[in-house]
């Protein structure tokens, strides 16, 4: 592949830390964190109460609205409470608190034999909807609304989003180690859902085991230069198929659907066995925690609890980020749930972070370099710092992805990421949108 | 929980540059251009180079210290001013010139505009354009590689065309130019010095080809296609080395606060600079248009960036 979108950087990409070592599946916790809104869009309605007994894959909310989701219980046991918890994203959201009865059985799902053509597109998405499944590799907008696109939009082409460009996750690596069918039937499920002639896997050539046994699982796989943010969509799209998504346009205007690794795995099992997303593999990785690697865990189960399944830390942690090093969410406790978004989580000490002091743009341009949106962050920041949202926009603040280049290949290291980001929830909260 | 983390905005991992690394590593790439200076026109042009940097240096830091903002001195950036301010001095010239020029550089050209980032013109250049202004004598009196003979009267090689037309071009030979055996200011005479310490931040990347190549071109192909006895007969070899191009292509029109964002202004800067420098050589009253045509460039700077931004991702140019 020598095509490529423009810009990106190449940090030192911290996977062998976890990538080499096989998924392990964590008993299930005591305890379940079970926030409502662990997707975009509304919040789920609880539809247990507390004191309900439940199994694993009991529904306990459902999806309120078109863009929402439904959740299920990932223990057998009991609801709690419902109750303002924890939330790695947005700080508190209404959770259901269930503690298990240490009974653990996990459910078992017998294999049935895919017959695609067998499956309606319809079939296919009610599953997809009734499994609660959202994005995996961190956006976490509902599947099956990303499944059905607006009648005048067909889509040709589906792209399995193997790319995995931020540093120290490994987890849709594994994946596709491990479970190279699964990963290629959710993708034939998801091509038949959309109506896609074309599926593509594509992975970066920095995973040569992955490409490896995914090539043997015979599909199309395309190689990808490893670049960050080359697992961006936008960005995937360009260097894939050589298509540029209109600025503010979703990729269905280019007849593309981008799903990640994991949830095709998440959509093959629930649409041929009914199981719902309770469950995810999460890279723990990171210079502080003793055992880093891969692992199979309940939705909701807390940090701390996983902290202590990896052998407790070797270093004091002074970051710790849910989600990669570059777009991740900085985490001021261990308290916080484990998300079906979440694809990492990261213990990081002093030293492998640099936090010097913010400087003074000396205007060497890095960072126009580096965007892969082609915007100009040091303006876009100097506006904002002037309170000239007007002039931000001029300059397209909102085409930026938040992908973190520019922050990182700053030398002055501003905060241009955080401050094009702000720009853009002025925006947002301007537009009432 | 006790628990209690740093919690920061993404992304959490920074690239190893620094403005410090990249201001020291342009200080350390203008070593060879100075070191060869000294060599070729002796001692007193290392006072003027330690006159130049420390008065850079002491200006800023008293500057600074009046308006009660944090002393900046380490970043290296009054060091590469008082450097190049320096390396465009003739040998010969008093100190107390140098100590003016280089207040001049710091106090006006830049600190006035804000300091580090803010300034429009290259300080240097400006504190050498005030010191052209303000004591042309001085500023055009030259002195001979120190390994000469008496006999041979002090000039720059461009300056001898100009003034004395008659002189063959030739008395240098083209070797001589590039090794830095003529008469000029102390960082610009050395070629080969200089091309050495631009290979240097040429590989680091922090500066990039745009600018200096296309400046170079430019005054090359203007000068072989206007600047001989007829047409495609100018000596396009000479011009471009004897002058202060390659030191000003290299080492100025690549300042990154004065010049363009992005690679499309910086070759537009570049073209500028070269026409500039061409017509200042031709048609000017000076014999030398390097600084001047940069400084210039350098007030055309912001226009430069509002028509050179990068094309954003997924919006068509025209039409839509």
């Amino acid at each position: 592949m020598s095509k490529t979108f423009f810009g990106g950087v190449h940090p030192p990409t911290h996977k062998a830390m976890a990538d080499s070592k096989p998924i392990k599946s964590v008993t299930a916790p005591k305890k379940v964190i079970l926030p409502l809104s662990q997707h975009i869009g509304k919040p789920s309605q609880p539809i247990v109460k507390p004191g309900d007994h439940v199994d694993m894959g009991t529904k306990i909310a459902q999806a309120a609205g078109f863009i929402s989701a439904n959740l299920h219980s990932p223990v057998n046991g009991t609801v709690k409470a419902i109750e303002e918890a924890a939330h790695p994203i947005s700080g508190k959201c209404l959770s259901i608190i269930i503690e298990s009865d240490g009974t653990g059985a996990e459910r078992q799902y017998a294999p049935v034999p895919l017959d695609i053509d067998k499956l309606s597109p319809e079939a296919i998405i009610q599953a997809i909807s009734e499994a609660g499944i959202v994005g995996m590799g961190g956006a976490a907008f509902p599947t099956h609304v990303k499944l059905s696109p607006p009648e005048d939009k067909k889509i040709d082409t589906l792209i399995i989003n193997g790319s995995e460009c931020e540093p120290y996750l490994s987890c849709d690596q594994r994946l596709m180690i491990e479970k190279p069918q699964d990963v290629v039937r959710g993708a034939l499920i998801i091509s038949k859902a959309v109506g896609a002639a074309n599926c593509i896997i594509a992975i970066e050539d920095n995973k040569p085991d992955a490409i490896k046994v995914m090539r043997q699982a015979d599909t199309r796989i395309v190689v990808l230069p490893t670049k960050y943010p080359q697992g961006a969509e936008k960005q995937l799209i360009k260097t894939v198929l050589n298509k540029d998504v209109p600025s503010g346009g979703l990729p269905f205007e280019v007849g593309v659907l981008v799903q990640n690794v994991a949830t095709a795995v998440a959509v093959y099992e629930a649409v041929i066995f009914g199981k719902p997303l309770y469950e995810r593999v999460v890279t723990i990785a990171g210079d502080c925690v003793k055992e880093p690697g891969n692992l199979l865990v309940k939705i909701g189960t807390p940090v701390s609890d996983l902290v202590s399944y990896c052998g407790g830390f070797i270093n004091e942690p002074a970051k710790v980020i849910f989600g990669g090093p570059m777009m991740g969410i900085a985490q001021g406790n261990l308290d916080v749930p484990v998300l079906k978004g979440t694809s990492g989580i990261l213990f990081l000490s002093k030293k492998a972070l640099i936090s010097e002091k913010e400087g003074i743009c000396i205007r060497c341009g890095g960072c126009i370099r580096v965007c892969p949106m082609g915007l100009s962050p040091t303006n876009i920041y100097y506006a904002i710092t002037k309170d000239k949202i007007d002039l931000a926009n001029e300059y397209n603040a909102s085409d930026c992805i938040e992908c973190g280049a520019c922050s990182f290949e700053c030398p002055a290291k501003l905060d241009l990421t955080g401050m094009i980001k702000y720009a853009k929830l002025v925006n947002l909260r301007q537009n009432g949108k | 929980m006790g628990n209690k983390f740093v919690v920061t905005s993404a992304p959490h991992i920074r690239s190893k540059e620094s403005t410090k690394k990249i201001m020291w590593s342009v200080v350390f790439a203008l070593l060879p251009a100075g070191i060869a200076g000294a060599y070729i026109f002796g001692f007193n042009s290392l006072y003027v180079i330690a006159a130049s940097i420390t008065a850079a240096i002491i200006t800023e830091a008293l500057l600074q210290k009046l308006t009660k903002r944090p002393i900046s001195i380490s970043d290296g950036s009054a060091v590469i001013t008082g450097l190049l301010l320096a390396y465009n001095l003739p040998p010969g010239v008093p100190i107390w010139m140098v100590v003016i020029g280089a207040f001049f550089s710091i106090a006006i050209a830049k600190q006035t505009f804000g300091g580090l980032g803010k300034n429009i013109f290259n300080p240097a250049l400006a504190g050498r354009a005030f010191l052209m202004i303000s004591w042309p004598m001085y500023m055009t009196k030259w002195s001979n590689p120190r390994f000469w003979p008496d006999t041979i009267s002090s000039a720059t090689p461009l300056a001898k065309i100009v003034h004395s037309p008659q002189s063959t071009v030739h008395s240098f030979s083209y070797w001589d130019l590039f090794i830095g055996n003529r008469g000029g200011c102390i960082g610009e005479v050395c070629v080969l010095a200089i091309l050495a310490g631009a290979a240097f931040l040429l590989y680091k990347g922090y500066i990039k080809w745009h600018t200096p190549i296309t400046y170079i071109f430019t005054v090359g192909v203007l000068t072989w296609a206007f600047g001989g006895k007829g047409f495609l007969q100018g000596d396009w070899i000479f011009a471009i080395l004897a002058g202060g191009l390659m030191l000003g292509a290299f080492f100025m029109a690549t300042d990154m606060v004065t010049t363009p964002l992005t690679a499309k202004g910086q070759l537009i800067f570049g073209l500028g600079c070269g026409i500039l420098t061409f017509v200042i050589r031709k048609w000017g009253g000076y014999p030398e248009g390097v600084s001047y045509s940069i400084l210039m460039m350098n007030a055309a700077t912001p226009i430069i960036d509002r028509f050179s931004k990068p094309k954003v991702f997924g919006i068509k140019k025209k039409g839509v």
